[in-house]
């Protein structure tokens, strides 16, 4: 199943690699990143593969939450297809 | 693989416009639950209930968690109480509506719509009863809604129907009264009601269904309002695209959800209705969508063309998004639940009488409009009778949910509470009807129902 994992807020140093830790640990493959710094936010969208993820969506996302919390941005995960309906006919 | 731009504007859409998907409502057949024994038929009904939707909350908040989209109401639908209550030996339905109530409660829903009867052509004994225990089973009950057929464009008006549902709208007030004639707001009256209608209070689950079924009412007025934002100044063909466009991507969602609810849940997936659906949220309106188009305040002359454009366009949009359409769809001007109808109303600018020519354009009728206390049920009579005529002639949906607030006068404020909002209410026309609804006996059908 592939996710999409939004991040923003205040930039500081380590967001990319305190995430993408966390996705390895939880075995969640990156499969496309795009990221970029507007006015001192920072803003990073991810298409992610969570297949191999022994965690459920539900408990990933929570799991996300928190780092979010803990680093000072929001992290949201979501399931690709809301925005593949959306735009994709 | 989606574009970030893609996904920043669906973000967008639902974090600061409100896009959302307003009501997963299943439809459950209580035909299997009949029983002359009223206790029996009431157990039957309640176990039939929660046996059925004992998932359904459940499944609506995991995908609400999974789709990050907020799905505001789960709510349930059954077949019509007067039916399935007909063999019923009782005086009164009202212990049926407080086993519906529990059910409710039981499942975690908010509402739960079938305390109805279609009597468009006089009705049963059955019906009659039900009809007479509207009152007592909406001040008795906190989640239960009623709805009555009293039309349709095939059977004509039935009129006896209409003047007594008047009866009945100001007996639930009074009954309701020391709660602001809450009651009301949970009663349509309808002409040409839909049998897959996923939205309260008029929802039941018609006789044509199956077992049953997910029926998704979509929303996103919000929505609409800020992608027109973007053509101000416009011409109208602009305007009508914009719209289409938007409504195509909110339906989209809505089929997605249907899909997966109807999936999770093992049962059939039913119809998307294409509805904007306001709620009282700031930036929730369907008034401020009309009044982006250049009217000054809703109810100004050129609020019926705007609203025409928008109810069209929407349904445009939404149809090739959706799988399978039906319900209301089209857009509803709830007065009470929608912030630019009330500060409309506030300002001087919008009336009952401009509402009605509003009715003949959009979906469904005179919805959740407070008016004095001292409105005679003739007058409310008199009321449904237009709202019907409109229905039964154009061949369309048409409802009345008025709420005379007893003790309350025009200028003063209702507090209904949640999504239900907040009212200013109305003034309605010092002329007697009376006489007129004296006569009973039936508006025939119009000849525009003789198309064989």
């Amino acid at each position: 199943m592939k996710i999409v994992i939004t991040i923003i807020g205040k930039d500081r140093v380590g967001i990319v690699a305190k995430v993408s830790t966390a996705l390895a640990e939880n075995s969640v493959n990156i499969l496309d990143i795009n990221q970029n710094i507007v006015h001192g936010v920072f803003n990073m969208v991810m298409v992610a593969d969570m297949e191999a993820s022994a965690l459920p969506l539900k408990d990933l996302q929570r799991t996300f939450k928190e780092l979010g919390e803990s680093i000072g941005v929001e992290i949201k995960i979501q399931h690709e297809d809301i925005f593949n309906v959306m735009h994709r006919v | 693989m989606p574009l970030p731009k893609e996904i920043f504007e669906t973000l967008g859409m639902i974090e600061k416009y409100n896009l959302d998907v307003r009501t997963i409502t299943m439809g459950i057949s209580l035909r299997s639950c009949a029983d002359p024994d009223l206790k029996l038929f009431c157990r039957n009904i309640y176990e039939r209930i929660t046996q059925t939707a004992k998932s359904l909350v459940e499944v609506g908040e995991d995908i609400e968690a999974e789709f990050g989209v907020p799905i505001i109401n789960k709510r349930i639908s059954v077949t019509p109480i007067a039916i399935v209550a007909e063999s019923c030996r009782t005086d009164t339905l009202v212990p049926v509506a407080e086993a519906m109530d529990r059910a409710a409660h039981e499942l975690g829903v908010n509402f739960i719509g079938g305390f109805s009867s279609l009597v468009e052509k006089e009705g049963t004994a059955g019906d009659k009863r039900l009809i007479k225990s509207i009152p007592e089973a909406l001040a008795t009950t906190e989640r239960v809604c009623a709805s009555v057929n009293v039309a349709t464009t095939k059977a004509g008006i039935d009129m006896n129907a209409v003047r007594k549902m008047g009866q009945i709208v100001k007996k639930t007030a009074e009954l309701t009264a020391d709660r602001d004639a809450i009651g009301c707001a949970k009663l349509v009256v309808f002409a040409n009601a839909v049998e897959d209608n996923p939205f309260m209070a008029g929802a039941f689950h018609g006789i044509g269904e199956g077992d049953c079924v997910i029926n998704v009412g979509v929303s996103g007025p919000g929505v609409v309002k800020h992608a027109l934002e973007s053509v101000r100044g416009a011409p109208f063909d602009d305007v009508a695209e914009t719209i289409k466009r938007t409504a195509f991507k909110i339906t989209r969602v809505g089929q997605l959800v249907a899909q997966e609810a109807a999936k999770r849940l093992g049962v059939l997936p039913g119809i998307i209705d294409l509805s904007l659906a306001p709620t009282p949220a700031i930036g929730d309106s369907v008034a401020f969508i009309l009044e982006e188009m250049g009217l000054e305040s809703c109810g100004c002359p050129g609020t019926t063309a705007a609203l025409a454009l928008l109810n069209d366009a929407v349904k445009k949009g939404g149809l090739m998004a959706a799988k399978a359409v039906g319900g209301l769809s089209g857009a509803f001007i709830p007065v009470s639940e929608d912030a630019g109808m009330i500060a409309a109303v506030e300002r001087g600018s919008l009336t009952l009488e401009k509402l009605e020519a509003m009715t003949c354009v959009c979906s469904v009728g005179l919805d959740m409009i407070a008016v004095p206390g001292d409105t005679s049920a003739e007058t409310i009579a008199a009321i449904i009778a237009d709202e019907a005529a409109i229905g039964v002639i154009n061949n369309k949906t048409t409802a009345v949910r008025l709420v005379p607030v007893p003790g309350k006068k025009v200028g003063d404020h209702v507090e209904f509470g949640g999504l239900l909002g907040h009212a200013p209410v109305m003034a309605v026309s010092r002329f007697k009807s009376d006489v007129f609804i004296a006569r009973g006996g039936r508006i025939p059908a119009p000849i525009r129902s003789l198309t064989n």
